[in-house]
């Protein structure tokens, strides 16, 4: 299809989109005004459970099982970019260069990578009482730990970042949740229910299981984000395409097998 | 006009569609599509709104205290979390489209290759 023809469809398609869309909006409630009944129990709910963040009340309490769907998901998107992202057999590594680093930008990578895990570790452990929990804090304690490469270099980075603990520590935190979920059924209750005591509204103790799963989702979210960083970096700075040596990647247009015997040959 | 923050969202979704279709790069695509779903966070984020409403996080407000929609709110978040790591898979996808086929340009991608 040309572009053109394709982006005549697309107008006359976002044409009838902005019709009935701004349509649909017209009878909306006034914006700001909605009465939310569903807002008004989950706030009632995680209340009683002595949940002081409702948010988190609402993913890993109320709607702790799609919590669990949505943590497959990561855990399903983090392999599959693992198997897309592999070395393949023509590929090689090549072993990354050590960098000289100003000593200034050392000290204030070193610096920041200590506060930003302790912020991301702070983020995950209070998820039950302020904003945050697992996902936010499990992204800002992977991330932090990547200023290492702005620090020292790659093979630093390479060290403290045992790979494989990192692919069973996502595995975990994934079992993790799955076997709160069944202890809460030994208990003699529902799938995910939550079983443990509450505590005192605003505690860091409070909130019974919602702690416990957003301990196991920071941990598995920790683990999946250094997991995924770490074969984009490895793509970047250690695996070369094949060839590379004598003329570029592969084109387009060769077709196949045949194409890389004639080119070997020749 | 009270209903303003809505069209927003839809406004929001065309422009990433629109960039979707006339993309000539896999990566600005995948950036495209980030905006799209983006749209959502908007639309959610808009109808969960409460005059004078505070977040609602109880833990230093007293537990009367008028609070924006937390549904909505978690829904939200379930979202951005599962549109990053698409995102992510789908990066991966266009790094071995470039080593395979040596090209991000959907429109060159037309043949089979074995």
């Amino acid at each position: 299809m040309s572009a053109r023809a394709r982006l005549w469809i697309f107008l006359v398609g976002a044409a009838g989109f902005a019709v009935l869309f701004a349509a649909a909006c017209i009878d909306l409630p006034a914006f700001g005004t909605v009465p939310h009944p569903y807002g008004v129990r989950a706030v009632r709910a995680a209340l009683s459970h002595h949940t002081s963040n409702v948010i988190a009340s609402v993913n890993f309490d109320l709607r702790a099982f799609d919590t669990l769907g949505e943590e497959t998901i990561l855990f399903s998107a983090v392999l599959g970019t693992v198997v897309l992202l592999r070395q393949a057999r023509d590929e090689h590594r090549k072993d990354p260069e050590p960098a000289v680093v100003h000593p200034r930008v050392r000290r204030f990578a070193l610096l920041t990578l200590a506060c930003a895990l302790l912020v991301g570790l702070y983020v995950i452990a209070h998820g039950q009482i302020s904003p945050g929990g697992g996902f936010q804090g499990g992204v800002v304690a992977a991330t932090a730990l990547h200023l290492l490469y702005i620090a020292a270099d790659y093979r630093a980075l390479e060290r403290v970042r045992p790979l494989t603990l990192y692919e069973i520590g996502e595995a975990a935190g994934e079992a993790a949740y799955v076997i709160t979920g069944l202890a809460a059924v030994l208990a003699g209750s529902a799938f995910l229910a939550n079983v443990l005591p509450f505590g005192t509204l605003a505690a860091l103790s409070s909130g019974g299981t919602v702690p416990v799963l957003n301990a196991a989702v920071g941990l598995e979210v920790t683990s999946g984000i250094v997991v995924l960083l770490a074969r984009f970096l490895d793509q970047a700075v250690e695996i070369e395409e094949p060839g590379e040596d004598d003329g570029g990647p592969w084109d387009s247009g060769d077709s196949g097998g045949n194409g890389d015997e004639q080119r070997e040959r020749a | 006009m009270t209903v303003l923050p809505y069209p927003v969202a839809g406004w929001i979704f065309l422009i990433g569609v629109y960039g979707l279709v006339t993309s000539r790069n896999l990566i600005h695509a995948v950036g495209c599509l980030a905006v799209t779903q983006s749209s959502t966070y908007v639309l959610l984020l808009a109808v969960g709104y409460r005059d004078g409403g505070t977040a609602p996080v109880f833990a230093d407000a007293p537990t009367d205290s008028r609070v924006v929609d937390p549904v909505v709110q978690a829904l939200a978040l379930t979202d951005i979390v599962v549109g990053a790591t698409v995102t992510a898979l789908l990066l991966a996808l266009v790094v071995q489209l470039r080593k395979r086929h040596g090209t991000v340009d959907p429109d060159a991608l037309s043949e089979l290759k074995g």
